[in-house]
C-alpha cells in the first residue's frame, strides 16, 4: 500500500499545478467552476485509440476550431481551453476520464463526447453533478429528455427523427406502400424502427416484414431474400456500412426493385455505394443535413470557402473528404454561439438555459434552410434533413427540407 | 518440456531470485497489515486536505484495487501455476455481467453478490480448465485468446439480450454506504474494495503458503516431477483455473458497482492484455507484485496521456506523441530495467543496498 500512497502523491503533485489557479478579485461576470474573466474550460472525450479510432478525426478538428476562435480573441474576450481525452470507446474508461475532467480539471461543461455506450455510462453522473453535457456525438434519441436529464443534450438529427421523415416520404410518394425492414439488432436499429412506426402512425400495418441481423453475422443475404418474398415495394435499410453494401448488392442480384430507403449512417460513397456497385445503387434515397465537401454545388458558398480556409490554416494534415471535419466544424460553431449567447453569465445553469434557447441559429456547413432550434422542452437541436437520391456516382439532393420540429 | 513461453522463463527467473518471499515470511506480514492500516486512514485525510484526497482520487484508487484483484487472479494461474491466459478479460466481463444481472433483474443488493459471482466464475473457469488441460503454453494462450474475443460477442447475442441488454448494456445504481455511515459514495466504494481486496489477498496468501500452494508451484516448475511426487496435476490445474477465474470475476463485479454501468464494449480484448501487462510489470509470482500491477495499469495509462499532452502542448515539440507510444516506451524501459517486474526489481535493489 505504500506504493499506492506514493503513486497517489505523485499524481497529486501533477494535478497540483492545475489547482493553483487563483480567483480573480474584481470579476466581470458570474461564474461557476471552469469559467473566469479570461478562460472557459471545456472537456471532451473521443476514441483516439481502439476499435472506433476513425472518429478521432472529430476531436482533432474541434481542437483546431477552438484554436481559430482563440486566435481571433476568444469568446467575449475569454479563451477556450479545450481538454480532450482518449477513452478508447470503452465505457469504464469514459467514466474515469470524465470524472477527471469534472472533478480534477474542473471544466465548465462537457462538449461533444462521442459514442452511445460511452455517453450512457456518464449520463446519470453528469445529471447528478449538474454539469452541462452538451451536443453529444451520437444519434440516439435518448439524449433529448429534459424532464429526467435536464443537463444532457444531443445535436445531430436523431435516428428517430430521421426515420419519421422517411415514413412521411413513403406515405406520400409510394402507392399502396408495403414496407419491408432490415434492421441491425441493437439500440441504434431499434431507434430507427420505432421512428418508422411513429411516423407511419395509424398506417403502421403497412410494415409487412421486419427482419433483423446481428453485427456478428457474416452476411445479410438470407434476410434480404426473406424480405423480397414478402412482396414488399419499399425496402427500409437500417444497416451499418458493411451490411448496407451487402444488402444493396443482394437486392439487385435477386432482381428485387423496391423503393429503397437507406439510413444516413451508411451514406458514404467510398464505403458503401462503390463496393455495392454504382449500377446497383441507383435511385436509393437517404437523408442529409450537412454539406458534402465533394459536392461541387457548394464550392462558391461562403461557409464552404470559410471552412476550406480554416482547414488549410488550422487543420492542414486532415483529409478534406472526411465528413468528420465538416461535422466537427458545425458542432463546434454551435457551441461557440451558445457560449457567446451566455454573455458574462457563465454559470452552468445559464449555459443550459442558453443551449435550450437557440432560435433559428444558422450554422455553417448545414444544408441551406436547416437551422438549430431548441427550447426548454425541445432538446433536439437539429430535426431537419433533406432527402437525396443516388444518381450516377454521387448523391443528388432533391425536394424541400423536411422536418420533425417539436416532436 | 514446455518451457518455451515467456511466462515460464519469468517463472524460472523468479525461482532463481525468489521475489515471493512475502508469501512466507512473518516480518512482511506485519508490513502488509501496516499498509492496510494506511489504506484505512487515507480517505479520512479527505476531511483535512480535501483538495488532495478528492473523491475522484479515491475513485481512482478503488479502480486500482479492483485491477489489483483481477491481476492477482491472473497471477495465481500464470505466476504460481504456470498456465498462460490471454483471456482473463472474459472472466472479468462474466463477473461484471453476473453482478449486473442479479442487481438489475433479480434486485439483489450489491453486497450479497460477490460470493455468487465467485461461484459462477469458479464453475465457468473450472469447466474451461478441463479442455485447457490438454493445451500447454502458447496453445492455452490461444484458446484463452479466443475466449476473450468471444465473450463480448456473446453478450450481444440475441437470445441473451433480455438478460444482458445487448449492446445497450445495463445501467446500475451506485452502492450506497450502509447503516447510514457518514461517508460519500466514493469513500464507501473505496472501503468496500479495500475490504474485499484484503480478504482475497489474505486468502491467496494462505492458499499459497500451504500444501496446495506448494503443489501449484511444483506443477509450474516441473509438472512431470510434480506428478511423480504424487500431485494430481490435472485436478490442481483445473481448480487453479477456477479459483483464478473467481478472483478475476469478483474484480469484474466490483467494477460493475464502481462504474454503475456494464456494456460489451467494456470487456474488449485490450482488457485481457492490460491485465497481463499489469501482471508482468508488477511481478510474476508475487502477491505484492499484483498490487503494483493493478496500480500500474490505472496510473500509467492515465499519466501516459498527461505526458503525451505535456509533450505536445507544453514542450511544443513538432511531433505528435500518442499516449500509447508513451505507454509502449515506458513498458520497454521497465522490462529492460526490471526484467522480473517492479516487485522483483525492488527486491533485488533492496538486497544490493543491504550488502
Amino acid at each position: 500500500m505504500s506504493i499506492t500512497r506514493r503513486g497517489f502523491v505523485g499524481s497529486a503533485s501533477v494535478a497540483a499545478a492545475t489547482l493553483a489557479s487563483g480567483t480573480a478579485i474584481a470579476q466581470k461576470g458570474k461564474y461557476d467552476v471552469g469559467a473566469s474573466d479570461t478562460e472557459i474550460k471545456l472537456g471532451h472525450t473521443n476514441p483516439y485509440s481502439g476499435p472506433a479510432s476513425a472518429y478521432g478525426v472529430i476531436g482533432k478538428a474541434i481542437e483546431a476550431y477552438w484554436k481559430m476562435v482563440n486566435d481571433k480573441g476568444g469568446i467575449n474576450g475569454r479563451k477556450v481551453t479545450f481538454i480532450s481525452r482518449d477513452d478508447g470507446y470503452s465505457p469504464p474508461k469514459t467514466v474515469e476520464v470524465v470524472r477527471q475532467l469534472v472533478e480534477q480539471e474542473k471544466v465548465l461543461a462537457l462538449f461533444n463526447t462521442l459514442g452511445t455506450p460511452t455517453n450512457t455510462a456518464i449520463h446519470k453522473y453528469m445529471n447528478a453533478r449538474k454539469v452541462p453535457h452538451l451536443f453529444l456525438a451520437t444519434g440516439a434519441s435518448k439524449w433529448g429528455n429534459p424532464k429526467e436529464y435536464p443537463w444532457t443534450m444531443g445535436w445531430q438529427p436523431d435516428y428517430h427523427t430521421e426515420a419519421v421523415i422517411y415514413a412521411k416520404h413513403m406515405l406520400e410518394h409510394v402507392k399502396d406502400p408495403k414496407i419491408a425492414v432490415l434492421m441491425q439488432n441493437d439500440d441504434y436499429g431499434k431507434d430507427y424502427y420505432e421512428g418508422l412506426r411513429d411516423g407511419l402512425g395509424k398506417n403502421v400495418d403497412k410494415i409487412v416484414k421486419h427482419v433483423t441481423y446481428e453485427v456478428t453475422d457474416p452476411t445479410v443475404d438470407s434476410q434480404v431474400i426473406q424480405l423480397k418474398d414478402s412482396n414488399a415495394n419499399i425496402f427500409f435499410n437500417i444497416t451499418t456500412p458493411k451490411f448496407a453494401a451487402q444488402a444493396i448488392r443482394k437486392t439487385a442480384e435477386i432482381g428485387w426493385k423496391p423503393a429503397h430507403y437507406l439510413n444516413n449512417v451508411s451514406i458514404s460513397v467510398a464505403a458503401v455505394m462503390k463496393p455495392a456497385g454504382f449500377e446497383n445503387s441507383q435511385g436509393i434515397i437517404s437523408a442529409f443535413y450537412l454539406k458534402d465537401s465533394t459536392d461541387k454545388q457548394w464550392d462558391s458558398s461562403e461557409d464552404m470557402k470559410a471552412w476550406r480556409a480554416w482547414m488549410a490554416k488550422y487543420n492542414p494534415g486532415a483529409n478534406p473528404d472526411d465528413g468528420g471535419n465538416i461535422y466537427a466544424y458545425a458542432v463546434a460553431y454551435t457551441m461557440h454561439k451558445t457560449l457567446e449567447q451566455c454573455g458574462n453569465d457563465l454559470t452552468r445553469g445559464n449555459l443550459m438555459k442558453q443551449a435550450a434557447s437557440l432560435k433559428k441559429l444558422v450554422v455553417p456547413m448545414l444544408l441551406p434552410n436547416i437551422t438549430v432550434n431548441t427550447s426548454a422542452t425541445d432538446f433536439y437541436p437539429i430535426q431537419s434533413v433533406r432527402l437525396a437520391r443516388f444518381e450516377g456516382e454521387t448523391w443528388k439532393l432533391f425536394g424541400e427540407v423536411m422536418s420533425n420540429e417539436g416532436a | 518440456m514446455t518451457t518455451a513461453s515467456p511466462a515460464d522463463t519469468a517463472a524460472h527467473e523468479s525461482v532463481a531470485t525468489p521475489v515471493s518471499t512475502s508469501v512466507t515470511s512473518g516480518a512482511s506480514d506485519r508490513w502488509a497489515w501496516g499498509l492496510v492500516a494506511v489504506g484505512i486512514i487515507i480517505p479520512l485525510l479527505g476531511y483535512v486536505v480535501p483538495d488532495i484526497v478528492s473523491d475522484y482520487r479515491l475513485f481512482l484508487m478503488s479502480t486500482m484495487m479492483i485491477y489489483a484483484i483481477a491481476v492477482l487472479g491472473l497471477n495465481l494461474l500464470t505466476g504460481f501455476n504456470g498456465q498462460i491466459s490471454l483471456g482473463h478479460g472474459a472472466f472479468y466481463g462474466v463477473g461484471a455481467y453476473t453482478a449486473a444481472i442479479l442487481m438489475d433483474k433479480v434486485g439483489m443488493p450489491y453486497w450479497t453478490l460477490l460470493p455468487i459471482v465467485a461461484v459462477v466464475c469458479f464453475v465457468i473457469g473450472f469447466l474451461f480448465g478441463l479442455p485447457a488441460l490438454r493445451l500447454e503454453g502458447i496453445y492455452l494462450a490461444l484458446a484463452t485468446f479466443a475466449l476473450a474475443l468471444a465473450v463480448p460477442q456473446m453478450l450481444k447475442y440475441r437470445w441473451l439480450e433480455d438478460l444482458t441488454g445487448g449492446v445497450q448494456g445495463i445501467v446500475l445504481l451506485k452502492p450506497e454506504p450502509p447503516f447510514g455511515l457518514p461517508l460519500s459514495e466514493d469513500q464507501w466504494l473505496y472501503y468496500y474494495c479495500l475490504i474485499v481486496m484484503v480478504i482475497l489477498y489474505w486468502a491467496a496468501a494462505n492458499l499459497l503458503r500451504g500444501r496446495s500452494g506448494r503443489a501449484m508451484m511444483a506443477i509450474r516448475d516441473h509438472s512431470m516431477a510434480a506428478s511423480t511426487m504424487g500431485i494430481d496435476v490435472a485436478r490442481y490445474k483445473t481448480i487453479t483455473f477456477g479459483i483464478s477465474a473467481a478472483y478475476t470475476g469478483v474484480a469484474g463485479a466490483l467494477s460493475a458497482s464502481a462504474i454503475a454501468f456494464v456494456a460489451p464494449d467494456s470487456f474488449g480484448f485490450f482488457l485481457s492484455i492490460s491485465l497481463l501487462i499489469g501482471l508482468v510489470v508488477g511481478g510474476v509470482a508475487s502477491l505484492a507484485g499484483s498490487v503494483i500491477g493493478g496500480i500500474f495499469t490505472v496510473l500509467v495509462q492515465n499519466s501516459s496521456q498527461s505526458l503525451s499532452n505535456f509533450v505536445k502542448s507544453d514542450l511544443g515539440l513538432p511531433f505528435d506523441l500518442s499516449p500509447y507510444s508513451v505507454y509502449g516506451i515506458l513498458l520497454i524501459v521497465l522490462m529492460y530495467v526490471m526484467p522480473t517486474g517492479i516487485a522483483g526489481g525492488v527486491a533485488i535493489a533492496w538486497r544490493r543496498l543491504r550488502r
